[in-house]
């Protein structure tokens, strides 16, 4: 018998594969193609206190072995979050992380402070949005100021706060140490990688921002990399995302020291990516005689 | 639960003007509505990455018939697929048009915008007027002459039909209903001579990821907030877009 649970932060998750924020919506669309309960969890949509429209102009732009988005955060705010999604979610047999996004130290503190009433499992703090204009990116980016927001919100977070961090960062390994010192009971990472593509017809910018988010399998051999690096640097949980398309690529991100994996862009390509992951992994458990994860987490 | 995608067989993909082909495919659970859409991906591994999102332009005999213009990668692979290849499609997909229109109908296409009107016109009951304009070469116009009450028909370099846009020949006073798909700018046009005459219902394009609404890249803003055109769409009314100059 294999077993694939896996703890994170005193969060039980029944296999070590969760869908990734902003590829996910709230659950309800891949619901009515699969059990969600068969989910090790799931990250919402990026949440902030109030609603947000999102971006104008081209959001979605393909590009060789991934996509570039510009989405912008649309999301219907926190407490439509609580009263309208919630309730759904909660009747799924999974792990439910919310992940809260922000521009001020405020705004985050407002929304976790909402979120510690709920029945969430989490909190993923996403420092690291890069389509707002305002703040997001750049609690991602210095390690210092990465510091005192996940400080702040550790001192009023009831939930076990998952910290998400960006490739973009001036130095990953300090700054998930920064966040670890901060009070962070887990780390997920890498957010997308800040791009950009230009229409040679018209000589501008393909998105209204310039700047847009790149994922999919093109960023995977770099984010592996990343999550090898801080694995072996923090003595928290690390939860490894970029470009993961198959059970492969995920027993890669747990050798490499990840006690979770996250599924992004590749749910747009396969509605039962997770399934076929979890299905996966567990395939390889028994074939190889690996009886729990622990066994082959961070062997390299 | 919703099935997932699943592999079917080309009957036959060919081109009908230049750029444009028509594709039919057959196998388990052929079925949609006018104005729904499927994600295509006629490719192994992942490049391109993302499915190709293509409206039903008919279905008979248990075939459904895509018909689409060579834009990118993806349309080019699938452009040289031929009979007996297979082909992964996810859906249907989306809300179509309201059928129980009745009274005067009038359709308006522009260029491969005609392909959700083909089944969408079939699937009517009441005589329709058909508007279709094309840049230069046309397609599918014996299609519609079988199944239209009258047919408009312009090309922008005057080659067939009348010479121009095809907003040039629509009279919006003469029906109770009109239905459009095609490049926006048209769409808007239609949308504008159409304002406190007559309803419009205009099926949106916009670049997806997901196909199923979870990732919100195809949003666009309208009177009721933002919308999903995968999801929520592609068919909307007229009225509660907001196009952007």
């Amino acid at each position: 018998m294999i077993d694939t649970r896996v703890k994170i932060a005193q969060v039980e998750f029944k296999n070590p594969v969760i869908a990734a924020s902003g590829t996910f919506g709230f659950g309800r669309e891949y619901g009515e193609y699969f059990s969600l309960s068969k989910l090790g969890g799931i990250s919402t949509k990026g949440l902030t206190l109030n609603k947000r429209g999102g971006n104008e102009g081209i959001r979605i732009y393909e590009t060789t072995g991934g996509i570039l988005n510009s989405i912008g955060l649309q999301n219907p705010g926190i407490d439509d979050f609580i009263q309208e999604e919630l309730p759904f979610l909660e009747k799924q047999d999974t792990v439910l992380l919310a992940n809260v996004g922000g521009s001020t130290i405020d705004e985050y503190i407002k929304s976790v402070e909402k979120l510690n009433e709920t029945n969430v499992d989490g909190i993923e703090l996403n420092i690291s949005c890069p389509n707002v204009k305002k703040g997001g990116m750049a609690f991602g980016i210095k390690s210092e100021i990465a510091y005192k927001v996940v400080l702040e919100v550790r001192q009023v977070c009831k939930k076990p706060l998952i910290v998400k961090l960006s490739p973009n960062a001036e130095d990953i390994v300090h700054m998930a140490q920064c966040c670890e010192r901060a009070g962070a009971d887990g780390l997920s990472l890498v957010n997308t990688f800040s791009g950009m593509a230009i229409d040679i017809y018209s000589r501008k910018p393909v998105f209204n921002n310039i700047l847009a988010g790149l994922s999919g399998p093109c960023i995977k051999p770099i984010a592996l990399r990343m999550v090898y690096e801080v694995s072996k640097a923090v003595n928290i949980p690390v939860i490894g995302i970029g470009g993961i398309m198959d059970y492969k690529d995920a027993i890669e991100f747990i050798m490499a020291g990840a006690y979770a994996v996250q599924i992004g862009s590749g749910n747009f390509i396969n509605p039962h990516i997770c399934l076929d992951i979890i299905d996966g992994i567990e395939r390889f458990m028994e074939d190889e005689g690996i009886k729990f994860i622990e066994e082959i987490r961070g062997v390299i | 639960m919703k099935e997932g995608y699943r592999k079917v067989t080309i009957c036959s993909n060919r081109e009908i003007a230049t750029d444009i082909y028509e594709m039919k495919v057959k196998g388990s659970g052929i079925l949609g509505d006018p104005g729904q859409f499927y994600m295509l991906k006629g490719w192994l591994g992942l490049d391109p990455f993302l499915p190709r999102p293509i409206s039903i332009c008919d279905i008979s005999d248990d075939k459904i018939t895509f018909l689409y213009e060579i834009r990118g990668k993806g349309t080019g692979i699938m452009a040289n697929l031929k009979a007996l290849d297979k082909i992964e499609i996810l859906g249907p997909l989306g809300n179509g048009f309201n059928l129980n229109s009745k009274g005067n109908i009038a359709i308006i296409s522009g260029g491969i915008g005609i392909a959700p009107m083909i089944y969408t016109m079939k699937s009517i009951d009441t005589p329709i007027d058909f508007y279709c304009g094309f840049r230069d070469e046309v397609y599918y116009i014996d299609e519609i002459k079988k199944h239209a009450n009258n047919i408009y028909i312009t090309t922008e370099d005057g080659s067939v039909g009348h010479k121009g846009f095809i907003t040039e020949l629509f009279v919006p006073e003469k029906y109770d209903i009109v239905m459009t798909c095609g490049p926006i700018p048209m769409m808007k046009k239609v949308v504008q001579m159409c304002k406190d005459k007559v309803p419009v219902f205009i099926s949106m394009e916009s670049r997806m990821a997901c196909g199923i609404g979870a990732c919100l890249g195809c949003s666009i803003e309208t009177t009721w907030g933002m919308k999903r055109v995968c999801k929520d769409g592609p068919v909307f009314s007229g009225e509660e877009v907001i196009f952007y100059d």
